[in-house]
């Protein structure tokens, strides 16, 4: 195996990676405020069609990932208003939302299949980019990639360093006593779950307009139900994301490695395809036997409806 | 003045009953508005798509074909569901029971046995069953969440699928088709009624339905189940088990969805291909929702789920749209259910903004 060859499948890792990254950092936040949000494959579908279908006809990927994020927005506003306002059952409005999300994808792309979109040049960072081996794989990458670590950086400072994250995450453990001390626990859900929506459509928005960079009808193909495992896996901290995100984006390249290093094996492509879901089903036994983790990580109100004046 | 919800002292019945017919009125009344906005005259749009489909004897009995498998799968998940068991694989799970069933019918080709097509309906419950036991064990054993688990499963089975069709199991007269050979006469479901593609899968459903009736509603294990989902720390304290509520939610659900698959490929199908079920597993979730996860009730949303596809089906031939219309239909009636549920538990009422 050439250096090179090292080089470009730590690229293609990073790549995988960064939408798995994006989604389920927004998630953690939703999560932290004590909501599941189910639909993120809903979610990012919507958000992968609407970033095509606006880079597409305005020949800008910026203003693609924006329409991706409102997109994201205006899906995961749906969710709220079933499971925030009307209080339904949260599993099933996000298993709504997820369902509607493909559906709706898969209507609205169904014009741009078969079309494709130019390349964006990668943003190279000055020196850094001139590192062996490293430099091509982490700093000659889309501007996303960068944006995905800031987001680690940011999540984390804001979760445990700003007062704001201090009460999400007390809405989070106990809105009960949160809401009694006169924070507005339903605004403050409301406010997560919407950052939860951009960041998954931005996932969505990166896979379409970059990653193929075309639409086709169930491209997402689970990686919005793989990301939520990463929130699992991660124990609902930011920095954990990172680790689980190129794990998993390392098995969805295994392809291009059993290709690219020319043993010859001759494994059906459908076995490899499978190895992302195994490996998601393993993390999450390994990561779950243990109850008393999940227990302490993850937030007390999880999953549970919170009604105002109760 | 504002719009708050006040908690009822008692959940209403009424309500539980009415909401479900609320979303579909929704649900129509959007699908009005969704044809205006794409264009489309909203009355045309809904005859061809509600009513276009039933028009003739024929339409009926495909009505009652597309609404067996969604009877199969959401009686089946329904089981779970009141017990709180997110099964949400039964895709999966209708899959592998196709592949369990059909595998006998390509092993003992020309076969003349009795016990052929019996034995590959087994054959697929217990594929089924196999394919939901796998994240039933890893949550009653590892903790790991079943929701997550499940659905992983249903892409590995999709891959199964594929590998399958375009590998060991591919027609070798078949022109390279991704297929499978055609399932003789003898592995094939009888027609139930003449000039219809309805075969005995539907007594199958019907009898599935009474069954999941009396199990939930004459059993005491159907009680233990109901009390686990309603209550999980009454049910607890009465020494019901957690985890047998978890094993039987997610057989039963395994079980029903893999005579589902079998019925499709051994039905209208007729052999495996990559296309064996239009997401009829995710579908019969809201089938099941629709019904009040209750089998008169799973009855009649099957056939409504029925009609959606159908529906699809007719728009794409006559308004020139994506048939994935169907499921944009789907998603808001699940939509519409969940908001109307507000008036279960609650009564809306104007009250003056607080200063």
């Amino acid at each position: 195996m050439g250096l090179s060859f090292i080089s470009s499948i730590l690229f293609a890792t990073v790549v995988a990676g960064t939408p798995l990254i994006i989604v389920a950092l927004g998630e953690l936040v939703t999560e932290k405020s004590g909501v599941l949000n189910l639909g993120a494959e809903g979610i990012m579908s919507v958000g992968a069609v609407a970033a095509f279908a606006t880079a597409h006809h305005t020949g800008s990927p910026t203003l693609g990932i924006l329409a991706g994020m409102g997109a994201g927005m205006l899906m995961s506003l749906l969710f709220g208003i079933s499971a925030l306002t009307l209080m339904a059952n949260q599993v099933a409005s996000g298993l709504a939302l997820s369902i509607f999300g493909v559906g709706l994808s898969a209507f609205i792309g169904k014009p741009y299949e078969s079309i494709a979109l130019a390349s964006v040049d990668p943003i190279r960072i000055p020196l850094l980019h001139k590192i062996p081996v490293l430099g091509p794989a982490f700093f000659e990458q889309q501007g996303l990639v960068y944006f995905s670590w800031l987001l680690i950086a940011a999540v984390a400072w804001f979760l445990y360093r700003s007062r704001a994250g201090l009460v999400l995450r007390a809405v989070g453990e106990s809105p009960v006593a949160a809401h009694s001390i006169g924070y507005g626990v339903v605004r403050i859900r409301y406010q997560a779950v919407l950052f939860g929506g951009a960041m998954a459509g931005i996932g969505g928005a990166f896979l379409s307009v970059f990653y193929t960079p075309m639409w086709v009808e169930g491209m997402v193909a689970g990686r919005g139900w793989i990301a939520l495992s990463l929130v699992v896996f991660a124990t609902w901290r930011p920095t954990r994301v990172m680790i689980g995100a190129y794990l998993f984006g390392g098995c969805m390249i295994t392809q291009m490695f059993v290709q690219g290093s020319g043993a010859r094996i001759n494994i059906p492509a459908q076995f490899l395809s499978a190895l992302p879901y195994v490996a998601t089903i393993l993390v999450l036994v390994l990561i779950s036997r243990n109850r008393s983790t999940i227990r302490i990580n993850s937030p007390a109100s999880l999953g549970q409806p919170f009604l105002p004046d109760a | 003045m504002w719009l708050k919800f006040e908690p009822r002292p008692e959940p209403s019945k009424a309500m539980t009953y009415l909401s479900p017919i609320l979303a579909v009125g929704l649900m129509f009344l959007s699908g009005l508005i969704l044809f205006l906005i794409l264009g489309k005259s909203p009355v045309e749009g809904f005859k061809v798509f509600f009513l276009n489909p039933l028009k003739d004897s024929y339409g009926v009995a495909e009505l009652f074909l597309k609404a067996t498998p969604l009877m199969l799968c959401a009686v089946g998940l329904s089981v779970g569901f009141k017990a709180n068991v997110w099964n949400i694989g039964a895709e999966g799970q209708l899959l592998i029971g196709a592949l369990a069933g059909g595998w006998l019918a390509l092993h003992f080709e020309g076969s003349h046995s009795p016990f052929l097509l019996p034995g590959m309906i087994v054959a697929g419950a217990l594929g089924g069953m196999l394919w939901a036991a796998i994240p039933a064990f890893l949550r009653t054993r590892f903790n790991a969440n079943e929701i997550l688990t499940s659905l992983m499963l249903v892409y590995v089975a999709e891959l199964m699928v594929s590998w399958l069709v375009h590998g060991p199991w591919k027609d070798p007269d078949g022109f390279n088709f991704p297929q499978t050979k055609l399932f003789s006469a003898q592995a094939t479901l009888p027609i139930l009624l003449a000039g219809t593609r309805v075969n005995v899968a539907l007594v199958f459903a019907l009898g599935a339905l009474v069954v999941g009736w009396v199990f939930m509603n004459r059993s005491f294990m159907g009680y233990q189940m109901k009390v686990a989902g309603q209550a999980e720390f009454a049910g607890r304290y009465a020494g019901f088990s957690a985890k047998r509520s978890v094993w039987i939610g997610m057989l039963a659900g395994g079980a029903m969805a893999g005579v589902a698959g079998i019925s499709e490929v051994a039905g209208p199908i007729g052999q495996i291909t990559e296309h064996i079920s239009p997401g009829y597993g995710f579908a019969a979730m809201i089938v099941a929702f629709v019904g009040r996860l209750s089998p008169i009730g799973i009855f009649f949303s099957s056939l409504l789920m029925a009609l959606l596809y159908m529906g699809g089906e007719q728009a794409q031939q006559y308004l020139n749209l994506p048939s994935s219309i169907s499921k944009v239909f789907q998603g808001m009636l699940l939509f519409f259910l969940l908001g109307s549920d507000v008036f279960i538990n609650f009564r809306p009422r104007l009250v003056r903004r607080r200063k």
